[in-house]
């Protein structure tokens, strides 16, 4: 067992008073079951009534949130597609790919983002619009990770580039600063606004040189003493050394130019050009990377990811990627100076500028509280080859275990469950296990839904829950009454016990009532009919009456005698299917020929002969056969209503038939 | 595809259908109502992808539909049909039947009548899934797994007319062949024409697919041809059938690897078929490139269509769906999603404009089809 990271969050249940009574609970796949029991506390003297509800505790409560459903269903069609994606691709088309697949999640984040910021404004009820509120900055801060995550591991950049993605980065995540320099231009004349000189700072900043030099304009143009002033800072700006990613630019060539261009501030800076105006001195002291100055500028950089990323754009613009997190550590320490402690955010950052991605997921699986950000992240890590390594003590890979623990709390969702059978797929080693337990949950409250589930399993020829779906179905047509219904359900699940069931359920209707039920189900069985022995019987019998039906009696004969000598029927239905050749031998021409009437006979002794063992003697006149009265050919009433009565007894039955026989 | 508009709704999305627009007018349809199902509450909810409301707050128009209106349906929505421009009727899981009115001076939808139990079992008087309703004002048939057939018009309180038993399997769909005749199609493999004129609880005509008992799940009429019907089955197979001969399909068509959930014969181009399916593909079918003699392409899409069979039916009228000529009746077909996830419930056609619904939680809109 290991080491518990952190104590597990306590989960209040107001009503529960464990001091009172005692609780008991029982595990369910993502959800406990939490109820008073009983029994009372030993040291408790009175009794008192516990509280009468069971509670659901759930783990991932976010897959119940509104708006996050977006979030999921948009990101299964990402996932999906990125499982489906070939794996030959190699080298740069390969990486372009999984970041083009990254940048989908994240957009999917943004999007979602947006929709509870608009929550969250709308709003009426307090309550709500802090719900919203925390739901807004807490998919901010995932996709601030996914971000870092996207530039370190993914895009893995070297140095040079992967300043500019952290630029990017920063730009992307802090932008008070465009609302600030909206009201500024707004304002009748900029140069003078408060928040002016604040507004090419934070462009400074963050390195957008061109939008700071727009403004240093307005400046020149509003007070004419400084132009020559703002004309060299502009200058400064202009001729900053920028690398671009499309540029061939060797890192020497690049640290060569910036050197130059430091000297060229530095000159300036010396002999007090900018001395008559601190601000611009101030952003002359920003270009050559003076740390106490950039961190002077705290409150507008906001978070110490800010100032960091502003550190190595002016102090170090070639960081190489491994040497990221000895900056990121000390600028950390530097931005808090002591007077707080890191927040669970500032150490994910952190773990990601240390490369340690088994941190980033392990704090992210702590401090967020929902499975998907680190089961997709997870994800799409391990499709760039980064995780191989790490197996966990239990389960399969981080990966699975991560995918399987999200998979599983959509599938307690009433309505998410489709999404998670995709991720149950992609889990090689406990996928299926998961889905076979989990699929045969789902509550089946239609045919239509049924059908669904059911096409689930058979695409994936789970043969055990197939059956067990068509047999609950098919139990819920019989207990409707719906017998054709139960049996197309038992026949689609090859369910030949059931299918027997069914067709004597058929057979017994038919013996009290006479007729046929669910005609156009029986008459168009086709090969299903050879499921079951009795389901076959039920359509050949069936046949014989449409044939007798349709006057077409010799085929009708030669079928009743077969469904006897080839034993296919029930030995307790021979005696009607005896009384069903009666009014065969009745007819005026010879149906039955001599070999066949022999056969009759024969059929009729064994039946005598089952009889006569089973019955005493004495019982043998009184043995009246459940269906004989009723089971005459439909269709036939008009045939044998010349008979003076229709035999019933078994004794009356052997005479009229030994007499038909004698005759031919 | 830049065409198409996507909006998630955070509910899986059982049925789209356009509301149908006056004859007289012009404009392609703007307004499509959508039930939803699986979900603990479940709506009908009525959006708009109207150029002018689709101004968002900021101003900026984003093609994407917006919601004028919802209203809480209990059960799923199993389908759902326009009675006339503002009444909606709904099938739901419980067998209930319900009217809606759409009221768009202030946006707002009501019951405006509703059958409890449309749909029971004997006797225990449990509900049954409605499973389909077909409407022409102020008639409306409905049936359902319990096999039954219900018509109701709706200015009455109670059924005109209910056939049980109907049907000894579940009744999947239900469609319009003349006036007094309908269609259903059942999950054995069978189409049935009722007559309604006659007494009695007997279909005038079963047609079925030969010894496969393959469910079927959904049946359209041709628009003009009324003998030609396309229903869709559990294979993903779209059977066409001539009704006036034979009780078997005229040809069948494979292009979906699983359910077909709903065909629909475009109203005014009728030459023009879509069909949507649980595998998460929708194929535009377009015959109209027989007709017009120009030479069609079989393997667009990435799949070509595959003929299965084809009995021999001599044609007086020239229609695409039913020609017998190998060599000729060739069908482009289109498949109009290009990574299929989950499956595509439900699709409608008007005018230019196509909608669908997904289990994905998605309603997708494109409104330039024969572009």
């Amino acid at each position: 067992m290991e080491e518990l990271d952190v104590e597990p969050p306590l989960t209040l249940i107001p009503e529960l008073n464990s001091e009172q009574k005692q609780i008991c609970f029982e595990w369910g796949p993502v959800e406990m079951l939490v109820c008073n029991t009983v029994y009372k506390k030993p040291e408790q003297k009175e009794e008192r009534p516990g509280c009468p509800f069971i509670y659901v505790v759930r783990k991932d409560q976010d897959v119940y949130s509104h708006t996050l459903r977006k979030l999921f269903n948009e990101s299964h069609g990402i996932f999906v597609g990125l499982q489906k994606d070939e794996k030959e691709k190699v080298g740069k088309s390969r990486t372009a790919q999984l970041v083009r697949v990254s940048k989908s999640y994240r957009s999917v984040i943004r999007a979602c983002m947006e929709d509870s910021h608009q929550m969250a404004v709308s709003a009426r009820d307090p309550v709500m619009r802090a719900q919203h509120s925390t739901q807004v900055s807490i998919l901010s801060a995932m996709e601030l990770i996914w971000n870092l995550c996207e530039i370190m591991f993914i895009e893995a950049a070297p140095a040079g580039p992967l300043l500019l993605h952290l630029l990017d980065w920063v730009r992307l995540h802090v932008c008070d600063v465009d609302n600030m320099v909206c009201d500024v231009l707004k304002s009748e004349s900029p140069a003078k606004h408060e928040n002016f000189w604040n507004a090419i700072t934070i462009f400074v900043l963050q390195g957008r040189m061109d939008e700071a030099r727009q403004l240093l304009c307005k400046e020149a143009s509003a007070n004419p003493a400084s132009i020559s002033m703002c004309k060299i800072l502009d200058e400064l700006m202009k001729k900053m050394p920028v690398l671009n990613l499309g540029n061939t630019q060797t890192l020497t060539e690049i640290e060569l130019k910036w050197q130059h261009w430091h000297d060229e501030c530095q000159r300036f800076l010396q002999d007090g050009t900018f001395a008559s105006n601190p601000r611009m001195e101030t952003i002359c002291k920003i270009l050559l990377g003076d740390e106490n100055t950039i961190l002077e500028k705290k409150d507008l950089m906001t978070t110490w990811y800010h100032f960091l990323v502003t550190r190595l754009l002016y102090c170090h613009p070639t960081v190489k990627p491994m040497e990221l997190h000895l900056y990121a550590q000390s600028s950390l320490d530097q931005f808090l100076g002591g007077e707080s402690s890191p927040e669970p955010l500032d150490i994910i950052l952190l773990a990601a500028f240390e490369f340690d991605i088994h941190q980033v997921i392990k704090e992210c699986s702590i401090a967020l509280s929902n499975w998907w950000f680190v089961a997709h992240l997870t994800d799409l890590l391990d499709h760039c080859s980064l995780l191989q390594s790490h197996n966990l003590y239990f389960g399969s890979n981080m990966r699975e275990y991560l995918l399987l623990e999200y998979a599983s709390g959509l599938f307690c969702h009433h309505s998410l469950w489709q999404l998670a059978v995709d991720y149950f797929d992609y889990c090689p080693e406990y996928g299926r296990a998961y889905l076979e337990l989990h699929i045969e949950r789902i509550p089946l409250d239609t045919e239509h839904k049924a059908l669904k589930v059911l096409r689930i399993c058979e695409q994936r020829m789970m043969s055990d829950q197939v059956r067990s779906i068509c047999k609950i179905m098919a139990m819920k047509a019989v207990r409707n009454n719906r017998l054709g219904s139960a049996l197309s359900w038992s026949i689609r699940a090859k369910d030949a016990a059931f299918a027997t069931l069914i067709s004597d359920r058929f057979l017994k209707d038919y013996c009290e009532r006479g007729t046929f039920s669910d005609l156009d189900l029986i008459d168009n069985l086709g090969s299903a009919m050879l499921l079951s022995d009795r389901l076959t019987f039920l359509g050949k019998y069936r046949e014989f009456h449409r044939m007798y039906g349709e006057k077409q009696f010799f085929p009708a004969a030669k079928l009743l005698l077969t469904l006897m000598t080839a034993r296919i029927a029930p030995s307790s239905f021979w005696m009607t299917l005896l009384t069903d050749a009666l009014p065969l031998l009745e007819q005026k021409e010879v149906i039955f020929s001599a070999d066949q009437t022999y056969e009759l006979m024969r059929c009729l002794e064994d039946v005598m002969a089952t009889k006569s063992k089973n019955k005493t003697l004495q019982a043998t006149g009184s043995c009246v056969h459940g269906g004989t009265q009723t089971t005459w050919p439909m269709g036939h009433g008009q045939a044998v209503d010349g008979q003076a009565s229709r035999p019933n007894t078994v004794g009356a039955h052997c005479v009229q038939f030994a007499s038909y026989c004698f005759i031919i | 595809m830049e065409d198409v508009v996507a909006k998630y709704v955070s509910q899986k999305v059982s049925k789209t259908r356009w509301r149908p627009v006056p004859a007289t007018a012009l404009q392609p349809p703007e307004v499509f109502a959508t039930g939803s199902w699986d979900n603990e509450e479940n709506n009908i909810s009525i959006w708009s992808v109207g150029d002018f409301e689709g101004l968002g707050l900021s101003g900026e128009y984003h093609g994407e539909p917006h919601l004028l209106c919802d209203i809480q349906h209990s059960g799923d929505v199993m389908d759902l049909q326009f009675l006339d421009q503002e009444r909606i009727v709904a099938a739901s899981s419980n067998g209930t039947v319900t009217i809606f009115k759409h009221h768009q001076n202030n946006e707002t939808l009501s019951v405006s009548r509703k059958w409890e139990k449309a749909h029971h079992y004997n006797p225990s008087y449990s509900s049954a899934s409605c499973t389909g309703i077909v409407c022409n004002s102020p008639e409306i048939f409905t049936v359902g797994e319990d096999g039954k057939i219900n018509l109701f018009t709706a200015e009455r309180t109670d059924a005109v007319r209910t056939l049980d038993n109907a049907d000894s399997s579940t009744l999947h769909a239900v469609t319009y062949l003349r006036t007094t005749e309908i269609l259903t199609v059942n999950s054995i493999g069978q189409l049935k024409i009722w007559d309604f004129r006659q007494q009695g609880n007997e279909p005038s005509q079963i047609f079925s697919l030969t010894g496969e008992r393959v469910p079927l799940h959904c049946v359209d009429r041709h628009p003009n041809q009324q003998h030609i019907v396309a229903t869709g089955g559990q294979d993903g197979v779209l059977s066409i059938w001539d009704v006036r001969q034979g009780s078997m399909p005229a040809s069948l068509l494979k292009a979906h690897e699983a359910e077909l959930w709903e065909v629909h014969f475009h109203p005014s181009s009728p030459d023009h078929l879509f069909t949507c399916s649980e595998d998460g593909s929708l194929w535009h079918w377009d015959a109209s490139m027989d007709v017009s003699g120009k030479k069609s392409l079989l393997h667009t899409g990435g799949r070509s269509s595959t003929f299965l069979s084809h009995s021999a039916v001599n044609q007086s009228i020239i229609t695409p769906w039913l020609s017998n000529d190998p060599a000729k009746d060739r069908i482009e077909t289109t498949n109009l999603i290009s990574s299929p996830t989950l499956s595509i419930n439900s699709l409608d056609v008007l005018r230019s404009c196509l909608v669908y619904g997904t289990d994905a939680e998605s309603i997708y809109v494109k409104k330039t089809l024969f572009a």
